[in-house]
């Protein structure tokens, strides 16, 4: 009887230590999760490393239709632009030689001009005589799907479809070389 | 501590103060005490009687009342301090990034600013301590709730009828005293009257009314952590947007934040009031500050993408609707609501020339300029046309040659043109920026003479959507009941025994309101004849009151 009562008591400790142990975790586990929301939302708030890339569909220059998921197997070298942005400016022409290097080993170039009239982007294109394909963007709204704060950002999209990396500020031609080897198909 | 064993037999458990059945005083404190201390009935804080693992350890931090009020002083502090610097999202920088605010912190308000950005204070909601703070305050509330509703229950679910002496002559109202034989059923009806609860039990009687007035306090605290929980979802990504949109006349922008929408800003109307016929109320105002304001409106339409659509396909828009949107008459779709907020006035939109000969001042016609889509040549006819060989919208100075523009924003626009004429088939290279012109190869013959221009307005929105407004109101909701169930209603008790020799001790107690307890007691006395009862506090006090007089007295005399 007595020993009766007393696993009954352990028992019951047992389980309130349980139970105890449970809300703590749970509480701290929401906690932890609203931290890591608020902290990680300073940064791209939809587009992260490793996502898969939000499909968009833009004509370019040209007339000729771009479509994100046309190019899968395919590596992707997406940047958004503008005429007023020094650093887009300067880093064009080194894009635009090393686009001719990786067209052939499957890395193509989009430049996305931010909702600038035709004339300034074309004027622009024949005046560093850009090779790679531009579109704008004109409703801003591949801009809005990929959440670009600041210009220059570039996305490299890997054969895969997903994110490879983000870049925002001016690279290098060093850079760019670095990133097309890794999103070139194998 | 170990159990505790009553007088009665009654086993309680560790920590307890009064008998949970028979109302014993159980501590040598609590038995030197002239008036029972009653909050909790006397049971025991769960986690002051286990001390054991690092779980229960943590578990009687936060149930206890002082951390969590502590929690509640220093967020206090915390929220004061974030006053005194403006918010991050109040703080005017060219461009916005996390550098530039940062020195825009340092900048303005050297090393306090440095600090205060180092410790968060300058996005004090968003900043991790904060969270972990307010999410402390949360288990404090959850924990500290628990460990006192769950022994209040069950104290109360088994409360006897028969109480020991001791606990009834501690009661603040307290009575003893002869009484007619018939009293005790004459109460038992006055109470059922009353609408007190009634169970008997040998000898004894208990009355009861309102207890669920004493779950107000939990039913509070389950209200405030649906709150909390309402604004822990508003991080999380699409459950809260507040988003700015600037949109010009005639421009159609995907709507940020709400995916597949489109606006179109049709046009911006800013109306004043005249100061005449209806509006002659306002005479005295205009005269006063100039200008009233009257009506902020932008006229839109809203379009969405068919489902299959994908971003930069603008041509598959279909139209939702047409709206006007003034102040606090938003837009409203899908749970986004967009509205007037702000606007810019008199932006550029076209700008029209008159290609005049410099000597004569004789013109050869005119061409006008669409800021938004300028075109490579405007022809005049007879052989004559302009060339736009560039195009610099917020022209900023030259750079190796080059003009440069600052924005995209048409604030300074700069044109590079070359002019042909049948007298300068060879065309003339000209730069033209508001007020001025450049002839960068040489003298010219002709000049474009700026006639007139365009503006368009632009308008600020905000893109909003809160779905966890619902939540925030349950929990306000719920809050505002247990506030309600604990204050407005009195959880009232009598117990009445009759003893041996005929007579009866009575005790009463309520949780707050003795006045109304008073009022009911006085009707079953009358009703009943039971014998007079005192309120013992008042009496203590009396008593203390009374000494102090005439130590007082005694202290004048000597």
């Amino acid at each position: 009887m007595a020993e009766d009562k007393k696993a009954k008591k352990t028992n019951r400790k047992r389980n309130r230590a349980f139970m105890r142990l449970a809300i703590l975790s749970m509480l701290v586990l929401a906690i932890g999760y609203t931290i890591y929301n608020s902290v990680t939302a300073d940064d791209v708030e939809v587009l992260k490393v490793g996502d898969k890339a939000p499909d968009f569909a833009l004509e370019d220059m040209e007339g000729n239709r771009h479509k994100l998921s046309d190019y899968k197997g395919e590596g992707v070298f997406l940047n958004f632009w503008g005429t007023w942005c020094e650093p887009c400016v300067k880093e064009m022409p080194a894009m635009d030689r090393q686009y001719k290097e990786y067209e052939e080993q499957g890395v193509h170039i989009l430049a996305v001009n931010i909702a600038q009239s035709d004339f300034e982007v074309q004027s622009f294109a024949d005046r560093f005589d850009l090779s790679f394909p531009i579109a704008i963007d004109r409703s801003k709204s591949v801009m809005t799907a990929y959440n670009i704060r600041p210009l220059p950002t570039t996305v490299l999209v890997n054969p895969e479809g997903d994110i490879q990396r983000i870049v925002t500020g001016e690279m290098s031609e060093q850079d760019i070389k670095g990133f097309m080897e890794e999103i070139k198909p194998q | 501590m170990g159990k505790m064993q009553c007088k009665c037999g009654h086993v309680n458990p560790p920590g307890t103060i009064l008998c949970e059945s028979c109302g014993r005083s159980l501590t040598e404190e609590e038995q030197n005490k002239k008036l029972a201390d009653m909050r909790y009935e006397g049971t025991a804080r769960r986690s002051q009687t286990y001390n054991k693992s690092i779980i229960d350890k943590i578990w009687n931090f936060f149930s206890s009342v002082k951390v969590g009020v502590s929690i509640i002083v220093i967020l206090l502090i915390a929220a004061a301090i974030g006053t005194i610097l403006p918010q991050a999202q109040y703080v005017n920088v060219p461009v916005r990034n996390d550098a530039t605010i940062k020195a825009y912190y340092a900048d303005v308000y050297g090393e306090i600013g440095k600090i205060y950005h180092f410790l968060g204070f300058h996005d004090l909601y968003s900043s991790a301590w904060f969270i972990l703070l307010v999410g402390m305050l949360a288990i404090s509330l959850i924990v500290a709730s628990l460990d006192r509703f769950v022994p209040l229950y069950r104290s109360l679910k088994n409360q006897r009828v028969l109480r020991h002496p001791s606990f009834m002559n501690k009661q603040r109202i307290y009575a003893e005293g002869p009484a007619p034989e018939d009293s005790m059923q004459k109460a038992e009806e006055k109470l059922k009257d009353l609408k007190y609860k009634v169970t008997l039990d040998k000898n004894g009687l208990l009355a009861e009314k309102g207890r669920f007035s004493r779950w107000g306090p939990y039913v509070n605290h389950i209200g405030l952590i649906i709150f909390l929980f309402g604004v822990m979802l508003r991080m999380m990504p699409g459950f809260y947007v507040d988003e700015t949109l600037w949109i010009r006349e005639g421009e159609t922008r995907a709507i940020p934040d709400a995916p597949g929408y489109f606006l179109e800003n049709k046009n911006f109307t800013m109306e004043t009031y005249t100061g005449e016929g209806e509006d002659a109320k306002f005479e005295e105002a205009i005269d006063r500050v100039g200008t009233v304001a009257k009506n902020y409106q932008t006229d839109i339409v809203l379009y969405q993408t068919p489902e299959e659509s994908l971003p930069g396909a603008t041509d598959e828009l279909e139209e939702v609707e047409e709206h006007a949107i003034r102040v606090n008459q938003p837009l409203k779709f899908d749970g986004y609501a967009v509205y007037q907020m702000d606007f810019r006035q008199n932006e550029l939109r076209a700008m029209t020339f008159d290609l005049t000969n410099k000597e004569t001042e004789e013109s050869l016609g005119s061409l006008t300029i669409d800021l938004v889509s300028p075109e490579k040549s405007y022809d005049l006819g007879n052989d004559t046309r302009v060339d736009l060989l560039g195009y610099y919208p917020d022209f900023s100075g030259f750079e190796n040659g080059e003009p440069q523009t600052e924005t995209p924003i048409p604030n300074n626009p700069g044109f590079l043109v070359r002019m042909f004429t049948p007298e300068t088939p060879d065309g003339e290279v000209s730069f033209i920026v508001i007020q001025n012109t450049i002839e960068p190869l040489g003298e010219n013959q002709y000049k474009l003479t700026f006639q007139n221009a365009e503006t368009r307005d632009v308008s600020g929105l905000t893109i909003r959507k809160d779905s966890t407004l619902p939540i925030l109101g349950l929990g306000g909701l719920i809050f505002m009941i247990g506030v309600a169930q604990g204050m407005y209603f009195n959880h009232r008790r009598f117990w009445i025994q009759k003893q041996e020799d005929g007579g009866l001790v009575l005790a009463g107690h309520t949780n707050k309101n003795w006045y109304g307890l008073k009022k009911d007691l006085d009707q079953v006395s009358e009703f009943a004849s039971l014998p007079p009862y005192i309120d013992q506090q008042e009496e203590i006090e009396k008593q203390e009151k009374l000494e102090k007089e005439q130590k007082l007295e005694g202290d004048e005399l000597s």
